[in-house]
């Protein structure tokens, strides 16, 4: 029997509809759910719940998780390429992926050795800086790379303890509605990943003047989309990474987080 | 006024209390918790819920410094934004009205206290008196009184009415707030029947609930008992204000009551005078959705004060 399938959007550890009723076909052949900025509103809300228990876990616990979203995208693999078109690259894509969130999820408890230091300073003091979450991140994810591209940037951002509103490719967000399952399947928390599809220059706008939104990545825009996301963070003084890098790399898990300096008076 | 009502004459008004409609009140409250209300009503809305809040904090953990706060946000809610009114009262246990006299001088805040062994209302009839009378003399401006629960289900309405009639002379020119805490009153009945007794038992105010029993106010609730307001009005010309309270948390929420308000009591009902919406979390909210609907980004907690 041939069961057609609904795309829902990822909120909350919930798969479910917009709360518009609306839905778009990106390339003409299924619906899928076109999030309204309501959706994103009920999702911000669920992220910032989510956030002290998720930064509070270990970073073992962490690692875990994220191999354990390795290991079940692995078991997908088959469904991934069809997504993907399929051929070598769909298959290069796939690996890709599951390769950023094994090894992301070997850096949960290493970042704060590499990004980490202790200052010297003219006083009676321990003087030291140590990476802390920044809280509620969103993530746009590129066009033209759906299911790696977003990957590799939601990886490094869990992984360093914060919590992701991720916007799925407009044009092609199957992939990304489908990674939904794959960590609703992992142990990743309620709340802690959100995935919306719909329409980037309507929710772009709402995303960017979210004062709840500590950090937005915006590695998946363009120049002008850049430009308006920057003048709407301002009001909140929202992180905008702009990193441009498409490698695995800890720099990507420090853009995420705040660096905290901590200063210990000794000898008193 | 009230004046003590005979044994027959308080059983015939009991009896004559018509039974509710369970389904079609959780239909209505329904259908207008529904109703949509946006822009300049929603801003219209929002500053009426703040007008008719009663900032409440009720905890065996409550110091001078926290009412200390809470008053002072009860004046000016938004510090540095004088477009957001003052609230209606601040809501405290008789030991603190003092601080509160202190720190509400001057201002538009009246001075709430609950009374009579709340949240139980388990305790003796002059215990209960005593302490409205010390809490009137503290400072207190409105009384807000438990009924005895144990009294009303077991039948003895006399002795819930004779309590609710001795309180209200304790009170004095204080404005009586009778709580009838119907989430342990069982069914809708029992609700609009205690709510016609508390009136007729010279109540000023019928309130919801005290917040220390789940389930606190709902909307179905709230409607049966402004509905019995509503009759009560019609048939003796006085008019009785009705306060929620606990478990009113968004904003949202407190448009809900006021939709049912103007849709059951109507306009005149529109008032701090005559509602009241009892919470010690909601303010927050509702403050963040005025920022909202005057600056079109969603906010945050992290830029309102912490309670």
């Amino acid at each position: 029997m041939d069961v057609r399938k609904t795309y829902k959007l990822f909120l909350n550890g919930e798969f479910v509809r917009s709360e518009s009723g609306r839905a778009y076909r990106p390339d003409g052949s299924v619906n899928v759910p076109r999030g309204s900025r309501k959706d994103l509103r009920d999702a911000v809300r669920a992220a910032r719940t989510a956030f002290p228990g998720w930064a509070a876990r270990t970073a073992m616990n962490r690692g875990q998780i994220l191999y354990r979203a390795a290991e079940m995208l692995d078991g997908r693999a088959a469904q991934f390429l069809e997504l993907l078109g399929g051929g070598v690259r769909a298959r290069r894509a796939l690996d890709q992926s599951v390769e950023a969130l094994v090894w992301y999820a070997g850096w949960t408890d290493k970042l704060p050795q590499i990004t980490g230091t202790v200052n010297p300073v003219a006083g009676p003091y321990f003087n030291f800086t140590i990476p802390e979450p920044t809280g509620v991140v969103a993530i746009v994810a590129p066009e033209e790379s759906p299911l790696l591209g977003l990957v590799r940037r939601l990886a490094p951002a869990l992984c360093g303890g914060n919590v992701v509103i991720a916007l799925a490719a407009e044009s092609s967000p199957l992939a990304a509605l489908t990674l939904a399952e794959v960590l609703a399947t992992s142990d990743v928390p309620a709340g802690v990943v959100n995935i919306i599809s719909g329409q980037r220059k309507e929710l772009l706008p709402t995303l960017a003047s979210h004062m709840d939104v500590n950090a937005i990545d915006v590695a998946g825009c363009n120049g002008n989309e850049v430009k308006a996301i920057e003048e709407s963070a301002a009001g909140n003084i929202k992180r905008v990474i702009k990193l441009t890098q498409r490698e695995q790399s800890p720099h990507l898990i420090a853009a995420f987080m705040e660096m905290k300096t901590v200063w210990h008076p000794i000898g008193v | 006024m009230a004046t003590a009502l005979s044994l027959t004459h308080l059983g015939s008004l009991m009896r004559g209390v018509r039974s509710v409609d369970e389904v079609g009140a959780d239909e209505r409250a329904a259908s207008l918790a529904k109703r949509s209300i946006k822009k300049s009503s929603k801003l219209w809305a929002l500053d009426l819920a703040v007008r008719c809040m009663d900032l409440t904090t009720l905890e065996g953990a409550d110091t001078p410094g926290k009412v200390a706060a809470m008053c002072a946000k009860a004046v000016r809610p938004k510090p540095g934004d004088r477009t957001i009114p003052s609230v209606a009262a601040v809501c405290v246990y008789p030991l603190r009205i003092a601080d509160c006299v202190e720190h509400l001088r001057g201002s538009s805040v009246r001075i709430a206290s609950v009374a009579t062994a709340f949240p139980s209302g388990q305790s003796f009839t002059s215990i209960k008196v005593a302490e409205t009378e010390e809490a009137v003399r503290e400072g207190a401006q409105e009384i807000d009184m438990v009924i005895d629960r144990g009294a009303f289900l077991s039948g003895d309405y006399q002795r819930v009415y004779d309590e609710i009639v001795a309180v209200k002379e304790a009170s004095g020119d204080a404005h009586l707030k009778v709580i009838l805490e119907t989430g342990e009153l069982g069914n809708y009945d029992a609700v609009r029947r205690a709510s016609i007794l508390a009136m007729a038992a010279g109540a000023d105010f019928i309130k919801t609930s005290t917040g220390k029993v789940q389930p606190a106010a709902t909307l179905p609730v709230a409607l049966v008992m402004m509905e019995a307001i509503r009759d009560f009005v019609r048939e003796t010309g006085r008019p009785v204000g009705f306060k929620a309270a606990g478990g009113i948390r968004t904003a949202k929420q407190a448009i809900s009551y006021l939709v049912v308000t103007y849709e059951t009591l109507g306009p005149d009902w529109m008032t701090p005078d005559r509602l009241r919406l009892g919470a010690s979390t909601l303010l927050n909210d509702v403050l963040m959705q005025i920022d909202k609907e005057r600056t079109g980004a969603y906010q945050s907690g992290d830029y309102f004060t912490v309670d």
